[in-house]
């Protein structure tokens, strides 16, 4: 079975000349259907940056990867908007729901931007808020939202399209430890289901609900362990 | 996505700021609505003097008394006077066949009372031949008549603005009003004409020439003879007659230093409607300048809205938003503010154009209002699409990066 995400030699630099900063050094990365990684490294190892590669939202440097077995390297803007919005589901530390729009509707989005007909997104997305528990904020801005409550429609957003891969860059950095702990056990949650999880966090409590961790230092994995096989 | 979709995003986006894009509109709005007016204005205003003239009559020529022009006196040295002579000689049948009629004009400034009423107004001394190439028609009353004339009998016929100031709901014909201390019956009022542009040509009293002369000019040069021409093809022939006519009884030696002058009406207003072509593009132009400006508001507010939102940009990117997703979406806000800028500033016009604007009653024309409304949605789309194609050229990592 090909796996979802194989990264082999993936560096990134950034500025030119003596002011170049090496943020990878060289990743190999292989991660299997269903696994649920977790990312781990002080800050400035490289974590959020191997992760925008990973989304497809940056390009590495140097190096092959290969998303679900679609060569990413070689695909253009258009095509890369495409891969985002169908194989993956993106959770940010601080949240990032469009201002001024509902819950509900921020959970629509993947889907608008697939073309899903109205009557569908509506039905998939108001199932995806009932899945976390926000039924009752559908037609909530974020600006009336907790925290974690946010962090919840994002989850939801990020379900609702059902993608092959969840990424999620510390994902509980900004919340409480009651909303910390909902927000992991909606993770789970999905990673029961079967979802493929990849995970930033550098609390090692969090990390301990992953099934596999890596440690970044200095732009390349230098320790790897298994929680759970 | 579909175009439904693209325009509620859109739409979403211009609620989102209601200030902002409350002012962009306001500009759109400025300059579409000054287009619009200031065009009706200058073909109002030309549709007025050009209809002030056509009243005149376009089979008309008007000799006027005195030295116009570049030429000036020429260094001639006798003046001669415009007579009642003259007027008849320009009636000449053999000498004249083009013209119809000829009658002499003059005019005073007189403060007339009537119980107590006092109103001034200018009085015309003139011949009846007078009233039908002036398109002047008898309301009540009659017309005083050649005999009238001759025996310098004091009868007037009154205009409409005359006869409201004097006289408000009373008849006046019959009754007797007092001119610079002289008594006259007036036998008849004019038919209203309205007032044309800049002067109102209801506000006159006609009388007999010798009556005026005898009581208010005294017998000077004549203002002006009234030339009627038998017909609008005959005008030029009649102008050419008049011109040797005069020419030979003032003892003209060089064409280019008359005493007199000919007004030919029908030239005057081919000069006068280029003249207000002129006018109406000149104003047509400083309003699509403000129209320009108020596109450039549009790039403005848009750029500043993208900048503003970056984020935004970016968080739909990750999720999959693509390129021209993005793009709809801002070409989407920016063509709302301008068509709602550009139905509003239809609207303001529409309602504008019914008042008096500098005395010019403006009249629309059609070609405007659809021209500045498809500039103002063109505009949406051309200022729109630099910010938006920015928008949509942002590259995912650095629109989520933004602060
Ligand atoms: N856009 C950028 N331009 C320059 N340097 C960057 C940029 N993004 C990240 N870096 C650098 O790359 C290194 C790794 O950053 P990052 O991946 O954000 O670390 P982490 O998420 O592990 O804290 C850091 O030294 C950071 O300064
Ligand atoms: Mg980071």
């Amino acid at each position: 079975m090909t796996p979802v995400i194989a990264l082999s030699g993936i560096t990134k630099s950034y500025g030119f000349a003596e002011t170049t900063v090496h943020a990878l050094r060289g990743v190999d990365l292989v991660v299997d259907r269903g696994d649920y990684l977790a990312i781990m490294g002080a800050s400035g190892s490289g974590k959020s940056t191997l992760m925008n590669i990973i989304g497809a939202l940056d390009g590495a440097t140097t190096g092959h990867y290969e998303l679900d077995g679609i060569n990413i390297d070689s695909l253009d803007e258009s095509a890369l908007s495409i891969v985002r919005n169908r194989k993956i589901g993106f959770i940010f530390q601080s949240f990032n729901l469009i201002p001024r729009t509902t819950a509900l509707a921020n959970v629509e989005l993947p889907l608008l931007y697939r073309g899903v007909g109205r009557r569908e997104r509506r039905e998939r997305a108001a199932a995806a808020l009932a899945s976390v528990g926000l039924s009752d904020r559908a037609s909530h801005q974020p600006n009336e939202l907790s925290g974690g409550q946010q962090q919840r429609v994002a989850v939801a957003r990020a379900l609702v399209a059902e993608p092959s891969l969840l990424l999620a860059d510390e994902p509980t950095g900004n919340l409480d430890s009651q909303a910390t702990s909902d927000v992991l056990d909606l993770m789970d949650a999905m990673h029961d289901e079967g979802r493929t999880i990849v995970m930033i966090t550098h609390e090692d409590d969090v990390a301990a609900r992953a099934d596999r961790v890596i440690t970044l230092v200095d732009g390349m994995i230098a320790a790897e362990r298994r929680n759970r096989p | 996505m579909n175009l439904l979709e693209t325009l509620q995003i859109g739409l979403r986006g211009v609620g989102a700021n209601k200030l902002r894009s409350a002012l962009t509109v306001l500009g759109i709005l400025i300059g579409v609505a000054a287009v619009i007016v200031l065009v009706a204005v200058g073909n109002g205003s030309s549709q007025a003097v050009t209809s002030s003239i056509e009243q005149l009559g376009t089979n008309t020529l008007t000799v006027r008394h005195g030295t116009f022009g570049p030429g000036g006196d020429g260094g001639r040295t006798q003046f001669k006077d415009l007579t009642v002579d003259d007027a008849i000689a320009l009636a000449d049948d053999v000498l004249a066949p083009d013209v119809q009629s000829a009658s002499p004009v003059v005019s005073a400034q007189a403060a007339c009372t009537y119980e107590g009423t006092s109103y001034s107004t200018s009085i015309t001394g003139t011949w009846p031949s007078y009233f039908e190439p002036s398109n002047l028609t008898l309301a009540s009353g009659t017309s005083f008549t050649n005999d009238d004339v001759t025996s310098s009998r004091r009868s007037v016929v009154l205009g409409q603005t005359v006869v409201d100031e004097l006289f408000g709901s009373v008849d006046p014909v019959g009754r007797e009003i007092t001119c610079a201390g002289t008594p006259f019956t007036v036998v008849g009022t004019l038919e209203e004409k309205g007032s044309s542009g800049f002067q109102d040509s209801d506000d006159v009293i006609i009388a007999p020439l010798t009556t005026v002369q005898g009581h208010l000019t005294g017998y000077r040069s004549l203002d002006t003879i009234l030339v009627q021409a038998v017909s609008g093809s005959a005008v030029d022939a009649a102008e050419s007659e008049v011109y040797s006519i005069l020419d030979d009884r003032h003892g003209t030696t060089d064409t280019s230093s008359r005493d007199y002058q000919v007004l030919n009406q029908a030239s005057l207003l081919s000069t006068v409607e280029d003249t207000n072509q002129v006018f109406t593009v000149l104003l047509g132009a400083v309003a699509a300048i403000s129209l320009l400006v108020g596109g450039i508001g549009i790039t403005n507010i848009m750029l500043v809205t993208v900048t503003e939102r970056t984020r935004e940009i970016g968080i739909r990117k990750a999720i999959g938003a693509s390129k021209s997703a993005i793009l709809g979406q801002f070409l989407v806000e920016a063509t709302v503010l301008s068509i709602i800028g550009g139905v509003a500033g239809v609207a303001v016009a529409l309602v504008v154009t019914q008042f008096e604007i500098a005395g010019v009653a403006p009249v629309i024309m059609p070609v405007s209002v659809i021209g500045a409304f498809a500039v103002s949605v063109a505009l949406g789309l051309f200022f729109g699409s630099y910010p938006a194609n920015r928008a949509a050229s942002l590259r995912p990592i650095e629109a989520l990066r933004h602060e």
